[in-house]
């Protein structure tokens, strides 16, 4: 048993690359995506990761697959998006989440024709569906710099960013840092997934920010517990998608990804708080 | 698929017509060259060398494309439906092939390159238990790896023109006689380099598994990370399978190549302490500027790279 759970990380390096790679991804991803969750902002995590694509895609056709300047084409795409359907939503009748779909399908059709223009567009899949075995050591560091970046810029904005969740009206009455405050979170959504996108691709790096806060949802109903539950969550789902990868020969993002949602599902049936079962328990009333 | 069906019957009768003017008009039409179409970059090369002058010639999958998955474009059917012969490689190499011909309503002359070569099974280690729908079945398309199955390619070349145009037959032959001696000179060279190298020690780490025909030609022996074809994604035990087995086999070389993703060797290599000894070019041509811009410095980049990080 002991051998089957840590022999693979004793043995080899890129398992444990791996695992350290998704250890810095799920303690920054995880909590991003919990605030994301609360302010009913679960898809526009998805928009944002099409939205990196033809960032990414202009950094690789300029510099090969160079960790730099794809990092940097993807958070100047993301910001670009952001800021511009921020700007379209002040500025006219239209709601932030039909401007962000525009943009975002608009970011997305750019990068696949950046993407078919050049002959050669098998790189490129490797790179949109990013391979966590493959971990270097400056993406290692990119990893744990972004996450580390995340958790201090959360502690900094935590109290205005859980005020505009519960009650965005009270914090623009009392405060004019409402719109600063969304944009350091859309920022951190960003670098979160620039940061996925390199253990895990494009597509899958939001499943690693939504899977494991919508799971923590039915465990916990305080934020610090969200988090606390949605990181072990994510910690928990790499762990065993890496080791499922290595004992069954799945790939390793799929398999990580579908190990999250696993615990979703489980969640989902049986977590104490707001599940089916909890839902169907009797709940005692109030007695006078 | 590109041109819809009340169109196809007006295509049909205008290269029908075109097909008549042409077998009319023979000495007319011997000084337009001969308009051709080759499905990839290697294949193109090969052509270009038999045809000469009397060729022009586009080229489907381009240097640095990927057969494996190319998606034809609008473009590429019209050079189909305007061209009087295709070349392709055949052994299952373009799954996209029938549905352009029939889509671009092509009526010329088809050439499959590779016919009369042995076609070789593919290697059951390279099997990497996925079930991978890719179109080769279980026949390894990579034929031109081996320079003497690439003088068959320029024997139907030859054919296949020498049909279309009579007039040039001559001029084909000819430079299909010159380039087949720098074939020989070639095999030649490789098989005496290899022959330094003891059979131990030849043995490779490659990306992609399209080296088939070249290791049943020189003994070499090549190992791929991921399966054969380049869509499927490694696992976790496919990757540490490999570097059991270089650890166990004491292989001194992987080499990255020119289509698949390098960052995943280079962890390998990473691993195992072994060289990454550069990009061997398999499925297609670099660049024009590129070390591996016609199918004779594509062997010769390879033949260089492999027997310098093999020998002793």
């Amino acid at each position: 048993m002991f051998e089957h759970l840590i022999g693979p990380f004793v043995e080899f390096s890129f398992m444990r690359r791996a695992f350290v790679g998704c250890l810095a991804l799920s303690l920054s991803a995880a909590p991003v995506g919990v605030f994301l969750m609360l302010r009913r902002m679960s898809l526009t995590g998805d928009a944002m990761a099409h939205a990196i694509l033809p960032g990414a895609a202009v950094g690789y056709l300029i510099a090969g697959l160079s960790l730099f300047a794809m990092t940097l084409g993807g958070i100047v795409a993301g910001l670009t998006v952001a800021l511009l359907s921020g700007l379209v939503t002040r500025a006219t009748v239209l709601r932030e989440d039909a401007s962000l779909a525009a943009f975002y399908l608009l970011s997305l059709a750019a990068g696949v024709l950046i993407v078919s223009l050049r002959g050669s567009n098998v790189d490129l899949l490797h790179v949109l569906f990013g391979t966590v075995l493959a971990l270097d050591d400056p993406a290692l560091f990119l990893l744990s710099g972004i996450a580390s970046v995340t958790l201090l810029t959360l502690a900094v904005v935590y109290r205005a960013l859980v005020l505009e969740c519960f009650d965005p009206g009270f914090l623009r009455t009392v405060s004019r840092i409402s719109p600063f405050v969304h944009f350091i979170f859309l920022t951190l959504v960003v670098l979160n997934l620039v940061a996925g996108f390199h253990a895990l691709g494009t597509l899958l790096a939001v499943g690693m920010m939504i899977l494991p806060a919508v799971t923590a949802r039915f465990w916990a109903s305080g934020i610090a517990g969200l988090m606390a539950i949605a990181v072990l969550v994510a910690v928990s789902a790499s762990l065993l998608g890496l080791l499922l990868s290595y004992h069954a020969g799945l790939p390793s993002g799929p398999a990580i990804i579908l190990t999250a949602g696993g615990f979703y599902l489980l969640s989902l049936s049986i977590g104490p708080v707001g599940s089916f079962a909890a839902q169907r328990r009797p709940t005692r009333h109030l007695e006078a | 698929m590109f041109i819809s069906s009340g169109k196809k019957g007006v295509m049909g009768l205008r290269i029908a017509l075109a097909v008549t003017l042409l077998s009319l008009a023979t000495v007319a039409w011997a000084a337009e060259p001969v308009r051709a179409v080759a499905s990839f970059s290697i294949l193109g090369d090969l052509v270009c060398e038999v045809g000469g002058e009397r060729v022009t010639l586009s080229t489907l999958v381009g240097p640095d494309g990927d057969a494996h998955v190319y998606q034809p474009t609008p473009a590429d059917a019209r050079s189909v439906a305007q061209a009087d012969i295709m070349f392709i490689n055949g052994l299952g190499f373009e799954g996209w092939i029938e549905r352009l011909v029939q889509a671009a309503d092509f009526k010329g002359t088809l050439v499959t390159a590779s016919e009369g070569v042995k076609p070789l099974e593919l290697a059951e280690e390279a099997d990497n238990h996925d079930d991978d729908h890719n179109d080769h079945g279980e026949i390894d398309p990579h034929a031109w790896q081996d320079p003497t199955n690439v003088k068959r390619y320029v024997a139907n070349i030859v054919a296949g023109l020498s049909a279309v145009d009579p007039a040039g037959s001559a001029i084909y032959q000819a430079n299909a006689d010159r380039y087949g001696a720098q074939l020989d000179a070639l095999d030649t060279e490789a098989r005496a380099a290899f022959a330094a190298v003891p059979e131990a020690q030849r043995k490779v780490i490659t990306s992609h598994d399209a080296f088939g025909y070249f290791a049943s030609a020189y003994g070499v022996k090549f190992l791929a990370p991921v399966g054969f074809s380049t869509e499927a994604e490694a696992s976790a035990a496919d990757v540490a399978a490999l570097i059991r087995e270089i650890r166990a086999n004491d292989i001194g070389a992987v080499f990255v190549e020119n289509i698949s993703d390098p960052r995943l060797l280079e962890q390998i290599s990473r691993e195992t302490q072994a060289v990454v000894g550069g990009t061997l070019y398999s499925d297609a041509l670099s660049g024009s500027d590129g070390p591996a811009a016609t199918y004779l410095d594509l062997f010769s980049h390879n033949l260089r790279l492999l027997t310098g990080a093999l020998a002793p």
